[in-house]
């Protein structure tokens, strides 16, 4: 083999190689185990989102990326190089905190100007820097102000500029957007995914609002209890969730519980305790006869209609008669419970399509909830 | 904000408040200013005891010793008491923090009887030569937990992040702490500093413990006076001290102000 062909194997294979390798990674408070043998490979140039809910070791994972906790065990490596125990000031690294930890005492322009004077920079190019950067989170006019002056819109963008300052290998942000109103979140995020992409800078974002890992992520990481219950893209998250603990945190799901009766190569027939036999698709690994499974099937995916589906397209559909036990009117969507006659309760949500709906429903009114097997997710119990 | 209307009782109560507390001194200062001889009797204007003082060398030597003691004592109080601030609020649960923080606030609450008398036996098994030292650092002892106190609250409320974001921007962790908490806790340290300049000023059972002969601190040669009756000299010097310390006061808030405003108008790159 020529030197050049070896050059190019070795840009391959650094071009294949994750930007940041998280090895079963343990960090232990007392007794307590915040992160527990997580590990997780990141690529260069992708936006990352840790999900999960409060205290599941989230936070304390992208503070050990950001160095202010080292791991008890375990490795991570970022291009390849160890920085487990490397200090956060030697790490090409950067965070944007919850709470902005904007310096008070300083103003825009210096605190956007602060790495780059430790990094060294010169004159020219941290003045250069700072235009550069605050063109980038449009606060042009703004550069005299002290971070108490300024909304906390603002306040989440300088934050932002400072972090992105010393254009990091890696952003982590804590949160980010939590301190933020609704209207101003969404905007905020769709900003972040085209700065993102403008930069090419991997973001690693820590959340826990679903929407907000789905709307901005490439891919999302759910965590429980200190380890990773799932790493998926969103849609995959959401439609094909690897068990019933993600199928519940992601979204609105309806579980029921069950023991697999038959099985041939295009259905599975499972048996509920509330709800008759149903029909599901398969899942891909194979479940043995009589195994306890539960199904889930999201409460868009069923429809429901006072009379049933059309015998033709009926055939192979689950269908269940209930009654309508309680609805909520919630704009663009209406929510129904539906208690069937077997026992089990169903939610689903119906699309408001048209201004007045001639196919609402009432409480108490007698109606059909039909699924397609395709719609249900068979999930180990 | 809206303005609250003050009723008759909030009125009487403020003005008796008030006058509770600043009657006396007001009462001090114009005597100060009395011709005769009495503190009592009043003479008429003048200012001879003032004149009087000018020339007392042993009270102008007292008061010099005073004010060299409260300036170094509260300068090493500062430097000790934030040191040991930082420790607390920054050390994490180390091993005897709760022994160090008891200790540290011990003098907080121990009879200045105790701390004075247990120097002075210090003092002088180490057969030191009781002045200007033994005192200064018999106030640094006394007033260095008024400014961990200070310090700590401040520091306490001071977001932890701040320092991070610091580290996570290139500074090693000394650096994170002189270029962002420092500036942020100076107004307590200031505070801290002043606190412990008054206290070491009007010290009077501790540093007669441990001063010796020769080198009396102010408070320690008004009473001596005083025992021998008082003299209105002792008014004009307290009203010297009280006009002392007012500038003191005022200097301060105008630097603190000033400073802030510095910050608002646009930094030079």
């Amino acid at each position: 083999m020529t030197d050049h062909h070896a050059t190019t194997d070795a840009a391959l294979a650094a071009s294949q190689a994750p930007l940041l390798r998280i090895e079963a990674v343990e960090k232990k408070f007392g007794g307590f185990k915040a992160v527990d043998g997580l590990s997780l490979d990141i690529k260069a140039g992708e936006f990352f989102a840790l999900l999960g809910p409060s205290g599941c070791g989230k936070t304390t994972l992208l503070r050990m990326l950001a160095g202010f906790e080292t791991p008890d065990r375990g490795r991570i490596l970022l291009d390849g190089e160890d920085v487990a125990s490397v200090l956060p000031h030697r790490r090409p690294v950067n965070m944007m905190f919850q709470n902005y930890a904007l310096f008070p005492h300083l103003t825009v322009k210096a605190n956007i100007a602060f790495g780059l004077k430790r990094a060294g920079l010169k004159r020219a190019e941290v003045k250069a820097r700072i235009a550069e950067m605050l063109a980038l989170v449009r606060l042009e006019g703004l550069a005299h102000r002290r971070p108490d002056q300024l909304s906390g819109g603002q306040q989440q963008r300088v934050a932002l500029a400072r972090a992105l300052a010393l254009r990091p290998k890696l952003l982590l942000l804590d949160e980010p957007l939590a301190a933020l109103d609704k209207k101003l979140r969404e905007s905020t995020q769709r900003e972040l995914i085209e700065l993102q992409r403008r930069l090419g800078t991997t973001f690693v974002i820590v959340t826990h609002d679903q929407d907000e890992a789905m709307t901005v992520a490439d891919r999302i990481g759910v965590m429980s209890a200190g380890r990773l219950e799932q790493v998926a893209a969103p849609r995959q998250l959401y439609e094909a969730p690897a068990s019933r603990w993600v199928a519940e945190f992601v979204g609105d799901v309806n579980i029921l519980d069950g023991t697999v009766a038959e099985q041939d190569p295009h259905r599975l027939t499972v048996t509920t305790q509330d709800a008759a036999t149903l029909s599901v698709a398969p899942p891909r690994q194979k479940v043995d006869i009589n195994s306890a499974v539960s199904v889930a099937i999201r409460p868009e995916k069923i429809r429901l209609s006072r009379r049933g589906p059309v015998a033709d397209a009926a055939a192979g559909l689950n269908r269940r008669d209930g009654v309508v036990s309680d609805l909520s009117y919630l704009g663009g969507l209406t929510s129904y419970t539906v208690k069937l006659d077997a026992g089990a309760t169903l939610r689903a949500t119906l699309a408001n399509v048209a201004r007045v709906e001639v196919d609402d429903f009432s409480r108490g009114q007698h109606v059909v909830a039909w699924f397609s097997p395709d719609d249900c997710v068979v999930l180990p119990r | 904000m809206g303005r609250v209307r003050l009723s008759r009782f909030n009125i009487a109560s403020l003005a008796f408040g008030l006058a509770f507390l600043y009657l006396p001194i007001v009462i001090l200062v114009i005597y100060s200013f009395n011709g005769s001889r009495l503190v009592t009797v009043w003479g008429g204007w003048s200012t001879r005891w003032y004149a009087e003082f000018f020339n007392d060398q042993a009270m102008l030597a007292a008061a010099w010793m005073s004010f060299r003691v409260a300036l170094a004592s509260a300068t090493a109080a500062t430097v000790i008491g934030t040191l040991a601030a930082v420790a607390l609020a920054r050390g994490g649960h180390f091993r005897g923090r709760t022994l160090f923080s008891g200790m540290l606030y011990a003098p907080l609450v121990m009879p200045e009887v105790i701390t004075g008398l247990s120097l002075l036996l210090l003092f002088v098994a180490l057969n030191a030569e009781r002045g200007f030292w033994t005192v200064t650092i018999a106030h640094t002892t006394l007033t260095m937990c008024f400014v961990a106190v200070v310090v700590q609250s401040r520091l306490g409320a001071l977001d932890r992040s701040l320092e991070e974001a610091a580290m996570d921007l290139g500074c090693t962790p000394l650096r994170a702490f002189v270029a962002v908490t420092l500036p942020l806790i100076a107004p307590a340290i200031a505070a801290g500093w002043m606190l412990a300049f008054t206290l070491s000023l009007d010290d009077l059972v501790i540093a007669s413990f441990t001063t010796g002969p020769g080198s009396a601190t102010l408070p320690i040669r008004i009473y001596s006076e005083v025992r021998l009756g008082v003299k209105p000299e002792i008014n004009a010097i307290c009203t010297l001290i009280i006009a002392a310390v007012t500038l003191l006061i005022i200097v301060a808030s105008l630097a603190s102000k000033l400073s802030n405003a510095r910050a608002d108008s646009a930094a030079p790159m």
